[in-house]
C-alpha cells in the first residue's frame, strides 16, 4: 500500500497504517538456514544475513535466536499484539520481552524455526529486519508524543517516515556498526542525548513565520563507553531533517571505523575527530546531500490525524468493586494527556516479560479502551495505553487486575530495568534480569511506589559493562561482573549513582562494587541515609546529583562518604556462613562467570 | 487382513461438515473423551463417553478391548474422538484404538468449546449402545517403551521428538531429543495445521522422509499422541509413541540433557 492510498483510504484506527513486511524473507531465511546447516554459507557471512533479519544469537548455543521485532516509534496494533501472543507460545517460551527500545523479543527460538515467526510477522505487517546488525536499528518515538502537555508538536510520524526511509535502504545495509535514532515529546522524556541522532521537535517563530523543526543531537550514546551527544545546530528546519540524516549517515559509513570492533559506534568518530569538526562536516555534507538529492528524495511524513474515536463497547455494569490498589495504581501508572479527559496508562511490567496469555488479552484490552486503538511500546520495557477516557480508568483497572497487569509502579522507581543478563544473553556476566524483577517486588512490597520523594528516580541493571540496561544513565545503576573470594567467585555488581537522560543529561559516577546478593540491602539503605538527610522538598535524584557534583553538605558529601557508609554491606561473608552469596539469582549453584562470543559488532 | 481388499484412506483429522453428514448418516461412532460432568452436560449427539482417565487407569489391550466393544465399536467402525484440550486427550484415546489394531479412526480438526461456539447441534441424550466383536490385531511398530528407545535414540536415523513447552525442554530432556512443542502444531482454529504449512514447518526442521520418528512429553502420551497425529497428517510413514513419556524416563534413572549456563526460566513471565 503505498502511503497515498492510506491516506485517502478510510482508515480503521485499529489497523496498522503501515506494512513494514516482506513475505519473501521469511522464505528467504528458511533457505539460508538450510544451506547454512549443510554447510554451503560460511559462518560469518550467516550471521551478518541472520543479523540483519533481527535474529540474534543465544546464551551457549548455536541451535537457537532471538527474534527482535521492531515497532517503530513504539506503535503496535491489537491484531499485532496477538500475533506476537500466538509466536511466542508456537516457537517461544510463552513470554515476550520488551525491550529498552521499544522492540518487543522472543527468545530460545529454535533457529529452524526463524522463517516461521517472520511470516507471521509479515501476516500483520510486522518486520524484524535491521533490528540488529550494522543498520538503523529500530526508530524510536516517546510513548508520549502526541499528547505529551510539554510538546510542541507531535513527532510521532516523522519518527515513521524516519523508519521507512532506512529500512531496507541500500544506504544503511552495511554501516561500521549499528545506528539508533531517537524521536521524543520534550526534554523530559526522551533519551535524545544517549542516542546516534536524537531529536526534540521545537516551533520557531521567524517574524511571524511560524515553522517546525528539531533540536537534534549527534554523537552520544550508552556502552562500554559512554558519550553525551552535542546539539547540531539551534534549530533545524523540518525539511531539513531527511537531509540531515542522510548527511550524518553517510558521513558514518564513509568514516566510521570498521576495524575496531570496540570502537566503532559513531560517537567514538565524533569523539576522536573533535565536535567541532565533526559537526562542519555534518554541514557541509548536508550541503551536498540538499544539492544533490533527487526531489523525490524527500520524507514521506503522514499528517494524517490519528482517529480518536471512543471505541463502541460492550457494556459491563456487573458491579466493578474498585479494589484498594486502583488509587494506588492510578497515582503510580497514569498520566494526564495534553487532550482533555484522556489519560495514559502505562502498565507495570517485571524487567520487560509478559506472558502470551496476557499480550492476547491486552489486545481486546486496547481495542476497548484507547480510543486511537493501538498501544505504544516504551522506553523502559512497558507498554502504554493511550487515549483512555477518564471515566472508564476504573473499569480498564479491573480489567488490567483480571489478567495480573495491574500492578503498581511503572512511572515509579520501582520499574527497575533489567537487561536479559544470562536468561538469554552471550555476553552477559550475571542475572540482571532477575535482579530487576526482585527489586520490584522488594520496591511494591515496602510500597515505596507510594514515596513521592523516590518518583523521579531510576535504577537499572545491565548485567555486563555494555549498556543494554542503560545503567549509566540511571539515578543508581549496576552493570554486572564476577567478584571473587580467595578461589570461590561471586556475582558482583559496578554501582553508580547520579546518571540522568533529561536536559542535564550526564553519566552515573561510580560509587561501588555490590555483591549481587546485597544490591536490595544497599539500595535500601541509599534510601534511609536519604531519609535521614533530606532536605524539604528534596527527591532522592536531587540528593544524588548533590552528592555526585559535590554540593552536599550534611553527612555525605561525596560519593567517597557514600562509598564508605556502604563499606559493611559489601564485605563478602565466609561460604559457610552464608552459602547463598555465591550463586547468583536464578541459580542453586556456585557462580562462575562465563560468556560466550557477543555479535552485537557482528 | 480381510480387509485389505477395502482399504479406505483415513483422514488424521475430520472436518466439521463431514462429522455433522455422517451424524446423520449414522456412519460414525463419536467418542467424547471429556470428563463425564462435562460430557453429561452437553456432547456432540450421539457421542459415547469414555474419559480419557477411565481409559487410563488401566489401558492394557483386554481392558481396551472390553471398552470399545461396550462402545459397539466393531472392526469396520468409523471413529471421531475430539476433547476440549486442543486436540491432545482424544489422540491419546484415538492412538490406543490404532494400537489395538482400529484403524479407522480420526480427529474432530476442532475442539468441543469451537463446536458450541459455532452454535452447532449438541444434546444431553445418552445414545444406546450394542456390543460388538472386535478383534485385536496389536500394533507394536507406533509405540516406543523405554528399552526400545534407550537403543533407538542413538541411531542416527531416528528423529527424537520432544512435546513439552520450550522451557521444560531447555530444563532437561531425552538426550538427543528436539524441541517440537505442542502449540506449534495448531491454529487458533484447529487442533491441527493445515497439511501444507505443517509440512513447510516440519521441512524446515528436518523433520521429514523415511526416518523414524519417535514422540514423547510429560507423562502420559498426550501432547505426544497430537504430535504422532500432526506428523502423520503430513504423511510421515513411520512414527512411534513413546506413551509413558518423560515421567517414566525420569523415574527409571535414565540419563537425562539440559541446556547449560543459562537463567532463560527467569525470562517467563508466568
Amino acid at each position: 500500500m503505498t502511503i497515498s492510498e492510506v491516506k485517502h483510504s478510510h482508515r480503521d484506527s485499529s489497523k496498522p497504517k503501515i506494512n513494514w513486511a516482506r513475505f519473501e524473507e521469511s522464505e528467504d531465511f528458511a533457505n539460508t538456514v538450510k544451506l547454512y546447516r549443510q554447510g554451503k554459507y560460511d559462518e560469518d557471512s550467516f550471521r551478518r544475513y541472520r543479523l540483519q533479519h533481527g535474529a540474534y544469537g543465544t546464551r551457549m548455543t548455536n541451535d537457537y535466536a532471538m527474534v527482535r521485532i521492531k515497532i517503530p516509534a513504539g506503535e503496535i496494533y491489537p491484531n499485532q499484539l496477538e500475533k506476537i501472543a500466538q509466536l511466542s507460545e508456537q516457537f517461544s517460551i510463552g513470554s515476550a520481552h520488551v525491550s529498552t527500545r521499544e522492540n518487543i523479543q522472543l527468545h530460545w527460538v529454535i533457529l529452524e524455526d526463524v522463517s516461521e515467526i517472520l511470516r507471521g510477522l509479515a501476516e500483520v505487517g510486522l518486520t524484524s529486519r535491521e533490528a540488529c546488525g550494522n543498520s538503523v536499528r529500530n526508530v524510536m518515538c516517546s510513548p508520549l508524543s502526541g499528547v505529551c502537555p510539554d510538546e510542541q508538536f507531535d513527532s510521532t510520524p516523522y519518527a515513521l517516515a524516519t523508519a521507512r526511509f532506512f529500512l531496507r535502504n541500500p544506504m544503511a545495509q552495511n554501516l561500521p556498526r549499528k545506528f539508533k535514532f531517537n524521536f521524543t515529546c520534550c526534554e523530559h522524556h526522551g533519551m535524545v542525548r544517549m542516542v546516534d541522532v536524537g531529536l526534540i521537535p521545537q516551533i520557531r517563530d521567524l517574524n511571524g513565520n511560524i515553522q517546525k523543526g528539531f533540536r537534534v543531537f549527534l554523537g552520544g550514546g550508552l556502552g562500554n563507553k559512554s558519550y553525551v551527544g552535542y546539539q547540531l545546530e539551534e534549530f533545524t528546519p523540518e525539511e531539513d531533517l531527511l537531509y540531515t540524516s542522510i548527511a550524518v549517515v553517510r558521513i558514518f559509513d564513509r568514516l566510521g571505523d570498521r576495524k575496531n570492533m570496540a570502537r566503532n559506534r559513531m560517537r567514538y568518530l565524533v569523539n576522536d575527530m573533535g565536535w567541532e569538526k565533526f559537526q562542519n562536516l555534518v554541514l557541509k555534507e548536508r550541503a551536498i546531500v540538499r544539492a544533490t538529492q533527487s526531489v523525490v528524495t524527500r520524507l514521506d511524513v503522514d499528517h494524517t490525524p490519528n482517529e480518536i474515536k471512543n471505541p463502541v463497547r460492550i457494556s459491563d455494569e456487573s458491579g466493578n468493586p474498585i479494589s484498594d490498589g486502583y488509587s494506588r495504581w492510578l497515582k503510580n501508572n497514569t498520566l494526564k494527556q495534553k487532550q482533555s479527559q484522556y489519560y495514559s496508562v502505562f502498565l507495570t511490567l517485571e524487567s520487560g516479560d509478559v506472558t502470551s496469555s496476557q499480550l492476547t488479552s491486552l489486545a481486546t484490552i486496547v481495542r476497548e479502551f484507547s480510543s486511537e486503538g493501538h498501544a505504544r511500546t516504551g522506553f523502559v520495557q512497558n507498554i502504554a495505553l493511550r487515549y483512555v477516557h477518564e471515566d472508564d480508568l476504573p473499569r480498564l483497572y479491573s480489567k488490567l487486575l483480571a489478567i495480573g497487569l495491574a500492578k503498581s509502579g511503572a512511572l515509579t522507581m520501582a520499574a527497575a530495568v533489567g537487561c536479559s543478563g544470562t536468561t538469554s544473553c552471550n555476553l552477559a556476566l550475571t542475572n540482571s534480569h532477575r535482579l530487576a524483577k526482585e527489586i520490584q517486588r522488594k520496591f511494591l512490597e515496602l510500597k515505596l511506589d507510594q514515596d513521592d520523594d523516590l518518583r523521579d528516580s531510576t535504577i537499572k541493571i545491565s548485567g555486563c559493562p555494555n549498556s543494554c540496561a542503560q545503567h549509566g544513565i540511571a539515578t543508581i545503576g549496576f552493570f554486572g561482573g564476577g567478584g571473587r573470594v580467595g578461589r570461590e567467585m561471586f556475582p558482583n555488581y559496578q554501582m553508580s549513582l547520579g546518571g540522568r537522560s533529561d536536559g542535564e543529561t550526564m553519566l552515573g559516577a561510580t560509587c561501588h562494587r555490590i555483591p549481587a546478593k546485597r544490591v536490595i540491602p544497599v539500595i535500601l539503605k541509599i534510601i534511609e541515609l536519604f531519609k535521614k538527610n533530606k532536605k524539604p522538598n528534596d527527591t532522592l535524584q536531587d540528593w544524588i546529583h548533590r552528592i555526585v557534583n559535590g554540593k552536599e553538605d550534611s553527612e555525605i558529601k561525596s560519593v567517597l562518604d557514600m562509598r564508605k557508609v556502604l563499606d559493611p554491606l559489601t564485605i563478602p561473608p565466609t561460604k559457610e556462613e552464608d552459602p547463598d552469596f555465591y550463586s547468583d539469582y536464578g541459580s542453586d549453584s556456585s557462580y562462575h562467570t562465563k560468556t560466550g562470543k557477543g555479535e552485537c559488532a557482528a | 487382513m480381510c480387509s485389505l481388499s477395502r482399504e479406505k484412506i483415513i483422514k488424521t483429522t475430520t472436518d466439521i461438515d463431514s462429522l455433522r453428514s455422517e451424524i446423520r448418516d449414522k456412519s460414525v461412532r463419536v467418542i467424547d473423551v471429556r470428563r463425564e460432568d462435562d460430557y453429561k452436560q452437553s456432547h456432540i449427539p450421539n457421542a459415547v463417553n469414555l474419559p480419557l482417565a477411565n481409559l487410563l487407569s488401566d489401558d492394557s489391550p483386554e481392558r481396551v478391548l472390553k471398552l470399545i466393544n461396550t462402545m459397539g465399536i466393531d472392526d469396520e467402525t468409523h471413529v471421531v474422538v475430539y476433547d476440549d484440550t486442543f486436540g491432545a486427550l482424544a489422540s491419546r484415546v484415538a492412538w490406543t484404538l490404532e494400537y489395538l489394531g482400529h484403524n479407522d479412526v480420526s480427529l474432530l480438526e476442532t475442539t468441543f468449546s469451537k463446536w458450541k461456539s459455532l452454535g452447532l447441534e449438541n444434546d444431553r441424550n445418552i445414545p444406546d449402545m450394542r456390543s460388538s466383536n472386535h478383534s485385536i490385531h496389536l500394533r507394536p511398530e507406533i509405540m516406543a517403551t523405554s528399552e526400545y528407545l534407550e537403543i533407538a535414540k542413538d541411531k542416527p536415523e531416528v528423529i527424537l521428538i520432544d512435546n513439552r513447552e520450550r522451557l521444560n525442554y531447555l530444563e532437561q530432556h531425552i538426550p538427543g531429543a528436539i524441541s517440537l512443542p505442542y502449540r506449534t502444531l495448531a491454529t487458533p482454529e484447529k487442533i491441527l495445521r493445515p497439511k501444507e504449512e505443517m509440512k513447510r514447518l516440519l521441512d524446515n526442521r528436518g523433520i521429514s522422509g523415511n526416518s523414524e520418528i519417535i514422540t514423547y512429553c510429560g507423562s502420559v502420551g498426550t501432547l505426544s499422541g497430537l504430535a504422532y497425529y500432526a506428523l502423520k497428517s503430513v504423511g510421515l510413514p513411520n512414527v512411534k509413541l513413546y506413551v509413558k513419556s518423560f515421567k517414566e524416563w525420569k523415574g527409571l534413572e535414565k540419563p537425562v540433557a539440559k541446556q547449560e549456563d543459562a537463567n532463560y526460566w527467569d525470562l517467563s513471565a508466568e
